[in-house]
């Protein structure tokens, strides 16, 4: 496929926002986007995490998977690949920044399981896509995951304290912003499709 | 009440993880504008939900307790690469429309949310039941979400053509959002029902 990294990047911010049109990375979006600073948080360490892996697993799929014949065992390789980079990530930061550690230290573990993680290397290794349309890929969806966390956060600030049915209220009617912000994620598209 | 009826009730019903719970709606949403495939999906979800339960409960002795997330996600993954295996052996254009999402049923919280709360301290038999009803349960609020937004959005079920040719299909069910309305109008219903049932107590 042969997409312009920069388009590429453009169209995994909005058109194709790995949560809001692939669903991915739903569990800890729905439960940490009660609070707009641990969203900011969150958002930060999935966006580098998500480039930092999309690449190294660029590079462990061409070099490792493809020329060994290990495709059978990619999906292990690939989590093996996301969890250790998170856990030598989290002692990085420890050592650098003890502040920014503070920050984030409970959100790190959470980001192994993130799904959003392991489908961006799934799509990128699915569409065959070059390496630097790889790191365009993984910063743009990290950042497009980033500006649907904060947005929802900020929304739900307001909407907790609006006037709903009672069986409505909390996930259901964070289900119904999430469906309208898709909406308007969606309004962008026209500008490119990378399906 | 028996232990296994119990647990059946709990998980399709009270404490329904998509509904009550809100775990593991992440890969599964993407696939449901088609009812087919949702259902593979969704068996293999509970095939490996059921399977990762009963091995977690047997090894639950040896994995030491520092690892044990890392040993739980390689055993569920072992599961994983077995359904996508035989999907693929099977059912290739199943398997070609899912995509990653088989791959992305190895993050699913609800698979590691079981093994953590229920295969951790009970025996093999009753956490492969857990996990199984788990999984129907999961496996139901999907099957509703993919009939309606393949009634809706294409006009079929299974493929075949059950609306009249009049009827316009409605596009906006084939693409995301209106997974999460109706999801969000489920929860409603389940919200409600739960509120209603805790009132009359």
């Amino acid at each position: 496929m042969n997409i312009n990294p920069v388009v590429l990047f453009f169209a995994s911010v909005f058109t194709s926002n790995i949560l809001l049109t692939n669903f991915l990375g739903m569990c800890s979006y729905i439960s940490i986007s009660k609070d707009l600073n641990s969203s900011n948080g969150l958002g930060m360490a999935v966006t580098f995490v998500m480039t930092v892996t999309t690449v190294l697993n660029w590079f462990v799929y061409h070099y490792i998977i493809v020329p060994f014949g290990l495709d059978y065992l990619r999906y292990i390789i690939f989590i093996i690949v996301i969890a250790a980079v998170v856990q030598i990530l989290e002692m990085v930061i420890d050592r650098i920044s003890p502040s920014l550690y503070m920050t984030l230290g409970i959100f790190l573990p959470l980001i192994t399981v993130n799904c959003a993680i392991l489908g961006v290397t799934l799509f990128m290794q699915l569409r065959n896509y070059s390496l630097l349309q790889s790191l365009f890929y993984g910063l743009g969806s990290g950042l497009g995951w980033w500006l649907a966390i904060i947005l929802l956060a900020a929304i739900r600030k307001k909407i907790d304290n609006a006037p709903a049915p009672a069986g409505l209220k909390g996930t259901g009617l964070t289900f119904i912003t999430i469906g309208i912000m898709a909406m308007a994620f969606i309004g962008f598209s026209g500008m490119i499709r990378v399906q | 009440m028996n232990e296994f009826t119990k647990i059946s009730k709990n998980n399709l019903i009270k404490e329904n993880q998509i509904l009550i719970q809100v775990l593991g709606i992440c890969s599964t949403l993407a696939v449901t504008n088609n009812l087919r495939n949702t259902m593979i999906m969704a068996i293999g979800v509970t095939l490996v939900t059921g399977l990762s339960n009963l091995t977690v409960s047997f090894l639950k002795k040896y994995i030491p307790r520092k690892v044990r997330m890392m040993v739980e996600t390689l055993i569920i993954a072992f599961y994983v690469i077995i359904v996508d295996i035989i999907l693929r052996a099977y059912l290739p254009d199943v398997s070609k429309a899912l995509g990653p999402y088989v791959g992305l049923i190895i993050t699913n919280c609800i698979i590691m949310g079981r093994a953590e709360a229920f295969a951790q301290a009970n025996t093999p038999l009753i956490s492969l039941w857990d996990g199984l009803t788990a999984g129907a349960g999961y496996a139901l609020v999907l099957v509703i979400v993919a009939f309606i937004r393949e009634l809706l959005g294409f006009g079929t079920i299974f493929n075949i053509r059950i609306m009249p040719k009049s009827f316009t299909p409605w596009t906006i069910m084939v693409m995301a959002p209106s997974a999460f309305f109706i999801v969000a109008l489920l929860m409603w219903v389940a919200k409600s029902m739960s509120l209603k049932a805790g009132g009359k107590k």
